[in-house]
Formats: structure tokens, sequence, C-alpha cells
């Protein structure tokens, strides 16, 4: 014979646990979910970062400990023509590369944006200067330009007989500057190309239609549908290139490592030349930290500037 | 581990073989290298101890087969685990000071020159065995000791394996060409040398670029052999001297001579150039030679080759300074004991020498008893490179080695210095101040 016992009404009615009252508390479960995404933000983001900057205020050297030294490396900075050198490049490389790829990054995303055979091959292969490992294409302009093997010098002087010598690309200053614009331009083009592309493709076809049957022009279209609907996507697109641009390090490092005479240092290029192989880690640190205000401006002009215009959101420009 | 050890057992009758193809010499004729009786210092190794090293990679294939061969018979000989790895030159400081600063990964950093100054305070001291290894095998040569010891100190801080030369490599043809039987000795007359060469199309080449080996030689030659240096003895910058005044006069007169794009050039663009018979007149270490020789293609050319030593200029002896592997010992190495027998086993004549043969003369000896090694004798024109370690000059020559000289060298101070003159950038007077704020910075803080 078994006897059951039935359950009382006060065990069926038994509050939860602290444990499950506590995830039930909406500040604990927001903190919770929070923690890990900040934890890693802290550890792989802020602290790198934190380091750098004071670092940046110190006499650190490879091997040695430093101590706090204030601005010191940068009023250092502040006189070094190398220094100045280095920011008057990285402005001009990044100005006049940013406009060369979004020149011709526009023109090829509305060229792909048409329908034509082979569409999706030739995006794919437009993709492949960005798929190709950066210091892999440093190798293969570093090739291009060399003063005595250049493949250019070997067409036009061998082949085509329009020059009696080599064009010395990388040993002269201007050159050397142009040349790695050129590279840079190569490689950024995809990455605008393709992102402008997906923009082109999210207009409605129903406003070309609509500007059409009113009486406009292919420019008048580009002007006045293509490239306000663009706006948005051109200044993130911009302001990402301007970033991977101003901070870029491969290119110049694989090709001239800031030759000649010290021509086409980029910040970066000369952070990691003082910091790393000059061991000076406070007066590299300072350089990379001087990069800052300069990214910074560019972020918020480029993202004021383009696409917080009222236009956009159906208000007329100030 | 263990599995490499097999695989590498296995090898070394074909390492014998290699160095045999590699030198021209026998690796496998008795030795002439007379070793002292000298007792070796106790080392008690420590049990169950294992070993990790880094060292730069190879640049003729035998040295690094012979050498992993060699950490093997040790391996087998003492139950020492030994793995090694190579890493390219660029990125060996960066791990070294990585390894420094973190005080953890390899217990023995093979590095350059200077690299055991920079980490001095992160290092064993080797002085025993460096002790013993001097009295056995004829004594340190001037290079390995100024490298190897601490300043002003009889303590070693690094054990040197070897250094490499960047002398003269030049067409002999075409300078008989031009009524010249050898590079003069004379600053004048390398001036007119290359002036003639450039105009019979075959131009000379020395790297201005921001290359480590090349164009850090050609500077410090060009400076060296007016009687310029970056330092006096005592350690002060006196650099801009007018002795640098006067070499980079020189530098200018005679960089219109060279081939076009010599300020971009690389530590490889004057072996690509010389091979394609571009120019006949570059300096180099031994592997381009040995590189054209062992091509059917480029055979012609190593036959017409010549090696010569740095002129003097004004200096008393040749001035070229070697690039030196330099063992270090990190504090942080759990088997100190073990990392120091493994050293004195890699420098002692049973291993040394088949490697040092293997190596083609790429590496010369620090130990003088090893200049009667095979490889010496194996080809005439690899004998200059012998006596790389007899070199009185170094990087920061004339005053004491430090992390600043180092600096100095891999910020490319002094070519930036030669390259702004010879392309009219800059007054010598200008480059001169420039490369001495820049010195006296480095100095300022790391010349310690």
């Amino acid at each position: 014979m078994s006897v059951t016992t039935l359950p009382s009404r006060g065990m069926a009615l038994r509050q939860p646990g602290w444990i499950a009252r506590l995830l039930d508390y909406k500040p604990f479960l927001i903190v919770m979910c929070l923690a890990p995404a900040i934890g890693l933000l802290t550890v792989f983001l802020t602290y790198p970062l934190g380091l750098g900057v004071w670092l940046a205020f110190t006499d650190t050297t490879i091997g040695q400990r430093g101590i706090f030294i204030g601005l010191e490396n940068f009023q250092y900075l502040l006189k070094d023509p190398l220094w100045w050198n280095a920011v008057f490049y990285s402005v001009f490389y990044t100005g006049v590369a940013t406009i060369g790829k979004f020149a011709l990054g526009f023109w090829l995303a509305l060229l792909l944006n048409n329908h034509f055979p082979l569409k999706s091959l030739l995006r794919a292969i437009v993709l492949l200067p960005w798929i190709v490992p950066t210091v892999l294409s440093a190798l293969a302009f570093w090739w291009i330009y060399d003063p005595q093997f250049s493949i250019i010098s070997y067409l036009l002087v061998d082949v085509l007989h329009i020059r009696s010598t080599n064009i010395d690309f990388l040993g002269t200053p201007w050159p050397a500057r142009f040349s790695l614009i050129a590279a840079n331009i190569w490689r950024g083009i995809p990455f605008v190309a393709i992102s402008l592309l997906a923009g082109l493709q999210t207009i409605s076809p129903s406003l070309y239609e609509a500007a059409m049957l009113d009486g406009a022009s292919a420019w008048q279209r580009f002007r006045y549908i293509t490239f306000p609907m663009m706006m948005p996507i051109l200044a993130i697109v911009m302001t990402f290139s301007i970033i991977f641009t101003f901070t870029d390090f491969q290119l110049v490092y694989a090709i001239t490592r800031g030759g000649p005479v010290n021509s086409t240092h980029l910040l970066a290029t000369l952070a990691f030349q003082r910091g790393i192989a000059g061991g000076e880690l406070g007066e590299g640190a300072a350089i990379a930290v001087s990069m800052i205000p300069f990214l910074v401006f560019a972020t918020l002009f480029s993202y004021f500037g383009l696409a917080r215009r009222k236009w956009q959101q159906g208000e007329a420009n100030d | 581990m263990k599995n490499d050890i097999t695989r590498r057992e296995a090898l070394a009758l074909g390492v014998s073989v290699a160095a045999l193809a590699a030198t021209g010499a026998s690796a496998q004729t008795a030795s002439t290298i007379k070793a002292a009786d000298v007792p070796a210092p106790k080392l008690a190794i420590e049990k169950g101890a294992s070993l990790r090293m880094l060292r730069p990679v190879r640049f003729v294939q035998a040295d690094e087969d012979v050498f992993r061969a060699n950490a093997a018979k040790f391996s087998k000989e003492t139950g020492v685990e030994v793995k090694v790895d190579f890493v390219g030159w660029e990125d060996i400081n960066q791990q070294t000071a990585v390894t420094s600063n973190s005080g953890a990964g390899p217990d023995i950093i093979i590095g350059f020159s200077d690299a055991p100054h920079i980490y001095i305070d992160k290092l064993v001291e080797l002085t025993d065995v460096a002790d013993y290894l001097g009295k056995r095998y004829g004594g340190w040569l001037p290079l390995a000791q100024k490298y190897g010891k601490r300043n002003k100190s009889d303590a070693w801080i690094g054990l040197p394996f070897g250094a490499t030369a960047g002398p003269l490599i030049y067409r002999k043809s075409v300078l008989q060409s031009i009524g010249f039987d050898k590079v003069p000795e004379d600053h004048a007359g390398i001036l007119d040398l290359c002036q003639k060469l450039h105009k019979a199309g075959k131009p000379a080449g020395f790297a201005l670029g921001n290359a480590k080996g090349d164009g850090n030689g050609f500077a410090n030659w060009a400076l060296w052999s007016h009687n310029a240096s970056l330092l006096d003895e005592e350690g002060n910058v006196v650099i801009n001297s007018k002795e640098t005044i006067a070499a980079l006069k020189w530098v200018k007169d005679i960089y219109p001579s060279f081939i076009a794009g010599t300020p971009s050039w690389n530590d490889v663009s004057n072996n690509r150039a010389y091979s394609s018979q571009e120019i006949s007149l570059t300096a180099n270490g031994v592997s381009l030679y040995f590189s054209l020789k062992n091509d059917p293609a480029t055979k012609a050319i190593a036959d017409d080759s010549e090696h010569q030593l740095l002129p003097k200029g004004l200096a008393k002896v040749s001035p070229m300074a070697g690039l030196t592997l330099n063992a270090m010992l990190f504090k942080h190495s759990q088997y100190p004991n073990a990392a120091k027998a493994f050293l004195q086993f890699m420098l002692e004549k049973d291993q040394y020498e088949p490697w040092l043969n293997a190596n083609s003369g790429y590496w010369s000896q620090p130990l003088a008893a090893y200049a009667e090694a095979a490889v010496w004798s194996s080809d005439p024109k690899v004998k200059i490179f012998k006596d790389t370690m007899q070199s009185t000059y170094y990087d920061g020559y004339k005053g004491p080695i430090s992390t600043a000289t180092g600096a100095v060298s891999a910020d490319y101070v002094l070519i930036q210095m030669c390259a702004a003159v010879a392309t009219g950038a800059s007054t010598p007077e200008a480059a001169a101040a420039e490369a001495e704020q820049r010195a006296k910075r480095y100095f300022r803080r790391q010349g310690r």
C-alpha cells in the first residue's frame, strides 16, 4: 500500500529562487550581457590604445623602462623636419590617393551597375586587388618600379623605343611619392567600387523612370538622383578609405621603406622606424598618437560634411 | 623535435656532400685546426633540460643543414632537446625585443653584432665559456671581442659565431678594358675609375637606399675611409666634422657615376644589377659570387669577377666592419647551464669546422684557430673573407657600442645623410648637422 501526498497549495505557489529573481532583474541582465563585449573592448582595444598613449609621454626604449616626460616627445617632433615631412606626405598621399580611388572607383561602380554579359565574373575580377595580400601586391609593384628591371621601362625602352633610358621610379622623391600613390589607388579601387556598387543597387529604378519621363538627361539623372542618393554611402566609404589610406604601412614599407632620402615616410612607417627599428618606443608612440587628430578631423569632416547634410533629410542646405 | 633529430641524422651524410659541393673543399679531409688542451668549464646540465633557440635564416642552405645536424648531435649526446627556429633577418631584432621585454620565449637568440649590448641587463654572462673557447682555439679575433664583451670590460655578454663582410666585387675584364687592374685605394682614383666605368656603359652601383647591410656598409665606408666617424673614443657624437663634410663631398662627386636608382636600392638590388651585368662594380658578401658560380648561366660572370677589400682611402687599413652573428643567453632561461653547454658545443672544432666549411665563406670565424679551415683554401676568390673578424671597425666606431649605435644604424641615419647630399636634397653641411641631431637624440636616451 502506498500513500500519495498531494502537493500543498503553498508549494505550488513557491517563490522563485534568488538566482532566478536576479536573472529577471533587467539592469542586472543588461550588465551581464554587455560585460563580455566591454571586457573584450577593454582588453583588445582600450588597453593597447591607452598603453600607446601612455608610452607617448614616456622615454621608454626597447629593453629599458621609461619614465614620464610629459610633452617632451611631441616638442621634439615639432622641431623634427622628418616628422613634418611625414605629416606632409601622409596628408598628400591620403588626399591624392582618395581622390583617385573615388574617381576611378565610382566610375567603375557605375559601369558595373549596368547589365552586360559575364557581369558576375567581371565583378569578381574587380575584387582581385583587394583579395591579394598587400605585401604580395607591394612586392609586385616593387618589381614594376625597379630602376633596372621595371616592366614599364622595358616596354618603353626595349619594345616601343619611346625612351632611351629606364624610368627611375623610386630613386627621386616626387616620382617615388607618386609611384606609391598609384599602387595605393590600384589596391583601394575594389573597396570603393564594390561598396559604391552596393549603394547604387539600392536606388529605386522608379526614380530614374520618373526623371526620364520628365526629360532629364543622363548627366541630370546622375547629378540629381544618383549622386544625392549615394551621399550617405559615399560618406561612409570615404571615411573608411581615408582612415585606411592615412594609416597605410605595408605598401610604403615594402616598396621604399620611407626612402629615397626619407621622402616617402608616412606617419605610420616613421612611427615603426623610430619605435621598433630605432628602439625609441616612446617617440614611436608619440608619432603614432600624432596621427589621431588628423584621423579625427578627416572622420568628422567626411561624416558631418557629407552624411549629415540637411538636404538629405528633405531640407535645404544652410 | 624527436622526429626532427631522426630526420636530420639521416641527412648527416648528405650534409657533408652538400658542404663539399658548395665549397669545393672537402669536409672529410683531416682537420688542420689546432685545439689546445684546456679544461672545459664544469657545466652541470639541469635535469630534464630542453632549449629553444632563434637564429637568422640561412643564406646558404648548407648553413641550416649543418647547424641542425650539430644541434641534433648535441641532443643525442646530452639528452637535451634543442629546438632551433630560423627567422628573417629583419625580424630578429623585433623578436629579440619582445623576448627581452616580456621575459619569455627562446633561451638563446643569435642576433646581430651589437644586439647583446642592447639587451645587456637581460642576459647571462658567458665569460666562462668564452674564456675556455678563446684559450682552446687561439684567441678571439678583434671584432668578436668588440661585439662579444661588455664595453671596457672582460665580461662576455655575447658569443660571436661568425661574421660576413661586404668587400668590393668587380668585373676584371671591364676594369682592364678601361686601364685598371684593380680598384685604386685612394678616393681620387676610385672617382676616376667610376667615372670611366660610367662612360663605358658599365657603371658602379652602391646602395643609398634604406638597406640595412649594403646601404650602411657604403655609408660607413665613405665616412671611415675619410677618417670620419659617428663617435669619438669617449662616445661623443662627432659626426658633424670636417672629415664627414669631406666624405660627403666625395659622395656627391661620385654619385653621378653610379647607375640610376641607387637611392632606392635595398639589400638585394646590387646583387640583381651585378648578376644581370648592368653594373661592373659593387660591394657585397660572398653569396653573390657563389650564386653566380653555381648557376651555369652566370658562371662566366663569376669567373670574370674579383673580390677586393674596401679601399683604404685615408684610413690605415681597409675600413670594413663585418656583420656578426652574436649569441645571447637570456636570464629567463630555466636551463642556463644546458644553454651554455650547447653554445660551447656548437663552437667546438667537431661541430664548428664542418659548419664553417659548409657556409662557403659566407661566415668567417671568430676564433683564430679556425683560419685553418678547409674553406679558406677551397677557392682563391673566397680567401679574402677569411679575416673579416680581424677588422677593427664596427657599428659605432670609434666609440663604445651601445643601444644607440644600433639604433643609428637601424634608422639609416648615416645612409640618409649620404643620400641627401648625393641627390642634391641637402648640402654636406646641412646633412651632417641633421645626422648629428638625429644621432644625439638616440645617444641622449639610449647611450647607456
